[in-house]
């Protein structure tokens, strides 16, 4: 095993056990935590995947944006753990039907794994290590791509203004 | 034990996943919820490059790009309006937003 086979299981496991303790942690301020540690993990793989400008984008963007909004608002809010309820019987039908199908996926996959191409890392070029290869294909074959998140970006601030605005003369539903 | 190729990345991206699938199911903060959603979308995010990486073409790491805009407008989207709701309802608890219920 090479130091990058070592670097990955190391990385892996780091981020599979810090998106366990997202998923099973009471306190949402310490699931937000171990979500960003899940993404610094994440941003591991990237860099061992020679995408190194997607593991600095992952970082900031998420670790920065994403997840500092979620820490706010959540202090915001300041939620109470409160007691927690027993589950009802339709969630846990459901959740007991969906992690059967994702584990037999997850098996039929790996049964099925001979089909994948056995292409070697190091016969392949690392075309994700190079910026240039980015720049020309944002500015090329997804340039009208470009164009619609941009536009995408401006609506979303407009309705998130527009969601923030306090109306008057809305009653509670409640 | 074989080196690490494109099947464990895989494996790996379909675990996140499985385990982002599962918080949404089982959490009942709405919060929790939504980063548990994201976890999967980051899930997705490790397939695209691992593919990309071992077939030694740019579409997915690309993709990635636009995974992460869109993410970050849907979050913001998304956290709006849990706070226009918890200004209506007190409550980003799941089983009581159920008004549509009735």
């Amino acid at each position: 095993m090479s130091a990058a086979d070592i670097l990955f299981h190391l990385f892996a496991f780091f981020t599979v056990a810090c998106a366990v303790a997202t998923v099973i942690n009471h306190n949402a301020v310490n699931s937000a935590m171990f979500f960003l540690l899940s993404l610094v993990g994440v941003s591991a793989i990237f860099v061992l995947l020679d995408a190194f400008l997607l593991a600095v984008l992952m970082v900031l963007v998420y670790g920065g944006a994403v997840v500092a909004l979620f820490l706010f608002i959540i202090m915001l809010l300041d939620m109470q753990g409160g007691d927690r309820k027993p589950f009802t019987k339709p969630t846990i039908v459901a959740g007991t039907i969906a992690g059967a199908l994702m584990i037999v996926g997850l098996i039929s996959f790996a049964k099925a794994s001979q089909i994948l191409p056995a292409t070697n890392a190091g016969s392949v070029l690392p075309v994700g290590a190079n910026l240039k290869f980015y720049a020309e294909q944002l500015f090329t074959t997804y340039l009208l791509p470009v164009q619609i998140v941009g536009f995408l970006l401006l609506i979303s601030m407009l309705g998130v203004i527009v969601l923030s605005k306090k109306f008057a003369g809305l009653e509670d539903v409640k | 034990m074989m080196t690490v190729g494109l099947y464990h990345y895989l494996m790996l991206a379909g675990l996140l996943f499985a385990i982002g699938f599962l918080g949404v199911l089982i959490r009942k903060n709405t919060l929790v919820i939504y980063m548990c959603l994201e976890l999967m979308l980051v899930a997705s995010t490790v397939a695209l490059v691992a593919f990309s990486r071992f077939n030694g073409t740019m579409d997915g790491n690309v993709f990635v790009f636009f995974i992460l805009t869109v993410a970050a407008a849907e979050v913001a989207v998304g956290l709006a309006i849990i706070v226009a709701l918890f200004r209506r309802r007190q409550t980003v608890q799941v089983e009581e937003l159920n008004a549509l219920k009735n």
